[in-house]
């Protein structure tokens, strides 16, 4: 079971933030197919929210076909978002702690790697689009 | 579906003073209704007459589709949280609940000794011993334990620190998500009501400015910026709420339910504060304005 969060300063409606909470527990592999989201009425009391801004996120990501509600009972996973490279996850980590050790040995803080790291995927994804 | 709170040329009038003025509302069920406004506004004035406590000076007014306060039926329909939480200082804890089996109908007595098990509130203990935040807990317990259609609450968490107020908060939103429930409450602070209400009432100087639901608001007004310009050169059906301007630029906050089409301007979202506050300082400016005169 995930846990959501929610950030009052981000600007992004509330029902969006829980959407995107849970693709991404979705792509990390932290929901599977079968999973229980959290009751309607617990997301509501824990984070002090109108329980309609709960539904609304559930019924948008049953329309993209990740959950299904089962009436009475809650509303469950349907679908994957990790393309089946989840298996790829755990050596692309380790690759990746790797260089962020020799980032931080080069003297980069962490800004400094978050800046390289965001302007490199960009240009990256330009090019693949170019 | 049926109306909660349905008025038409609502007023009420003390001495020389309107309170509440030329009000007509139509308040659907199953929300949770922010009424916000600045003290004094007339939100205890709107509330009250919803709550039959009140009675009209002009207009009419329905709650759930019958008359306000009118017999024990509509009563037991409706749950009332006054200001700050009023409890019987003098009586146990145990005792509250007591008085609310005697004095409801509906009364879920089940439920209100769980709640209050759960807020490990010792039963013996004097009301008046409690914290603020206790307090509070206590007299929504009773509200919702009431089992009411309508929850009206006054300022619930004005005089709550920030741990209370979103506790109360808490407990509102999985009351609401349990039991088929439409709550009104105002607040003069609209951060209090961001995440837990989905429907607006801006009310300022005893008249309504705007309402609907927070997202058809959110999504009809936007915040354009732009070379300067006559705000009256807009195209109609775009409502300018404020503007301002510099000797080259145009600031304002408009409503429109069309696009924005024209390409000389910047548009951006709006949250939901800078959408009350922009219509608290339009009422504002017209109030100074209707002074001014007066003193000439």
């Amino acid at each position: 079971m995930i846990e959501f969060h929610l950030d009052g300063r981000s600007g992004v409606a509330p029902y969006m933030q829980l959407i995107h909470q849970v693709r991404q527990a979705l792509r990390l592999g932290l929901l599977r197919v079968g999973d229980q989201l959290p009751k309607v009425k617990d997301v509501a009391a824990g984070l002090a929210i109108n329980p309609n801004t709960v539904l609304k996120a559930y019924r948008e990501l049953e329309y993209e076909g990740l959950a299904a509600a089962r009436p009475g009972i809650g509303t469950f996973v349907t679908g994957t978002l990790d393309g089946g490279s989840l298996a790829a996850h755990g050596p692309l980590r380790r690759d990746l702690q790797r260089w962020l050790a020799k980032a931080r040995r080069a003297g980069l803080d962490e800004e400094s790697i978050e800046a390289l790291f965001v302007s490199t995927f960009r240009s990256a994804g330009e090019e693949e689009i170019a | 579906m049926t109306a909660v709170i349905e008025t038409g040329g609502l007023g009420k009038r003390y001495r020389r003073l309107w309170a509440l003025a030329d009000c007509t509302l139509s308040v659907p069920a199953g929300h949770v209704v922010g009424l916000v406004g600045p003290n004094g506004a007339g939100k205890t004035t709107l509330l009250g007459l919803a709550t039959g406590m009140l009675a009209p000076t002009a207009g009419t007014i329905e709650v759930l589709g019958g008359r306000p306060g009118a017999g024990p039926a509509q009563l037991a329909r409706v749950g009332y949280l006054a200001q700050d939480a009023p409890v019987y200082a003098g009586l146990p804890v145990a005792d509250h609940l007591k008085l609310g089996a005697h004095l409801n109908p509906g009364w879920d007595a089940e439920l209100a000794r769980a709640r209050i098990k759960r807020l490990d509130l010792d039963p013996g203990q004097k009301a008046g011993a409690l914290s603020g935040g206790q307090r509070a807990q206590l007299a929504l317990t009773l509200a919702v334990a009431k089992r009411p259609e309508l929850l009206i609450l006054d300022e619930p968490v004005a005089s709550l620190d920030p741990l209370a107020r979103r506790e109360f908060l808490q407990y509102l939103m999985e009351s609401v998500g349990e039991q088929s429930l439409s709550v009104v409450l105002s607040s003069h602070l609209v951060a209090d009501l961001e995440r837990v209400c989905d429907y607006l009432i801006v009310l300022v100087g005893s008249r309504v400015q705007v309402a609907g639901p927070v997202e058809e608001l959110l999504a009809t007004h936007h915040l354009l910026s732009g070379p300067r310009r006559d705000p009256g050169s807009l195209p109609d059906g775009m409502r300018v709420i404020s503007a301002s301007h510099t000797d080259v630029q145009s600031t304002l906050l408009v409503r429109t339910s069309g696009p924005v089409l024209d390409p000389a301007w910047m548009v951006s979202g709006v949250g939901l504060e800078d959408l009350v506050l922009a219509y608290m300082s339009q009422a504002a400016g017209r109030g100074r304005r209707n002074h001014l005169e007066v003193q000439r």
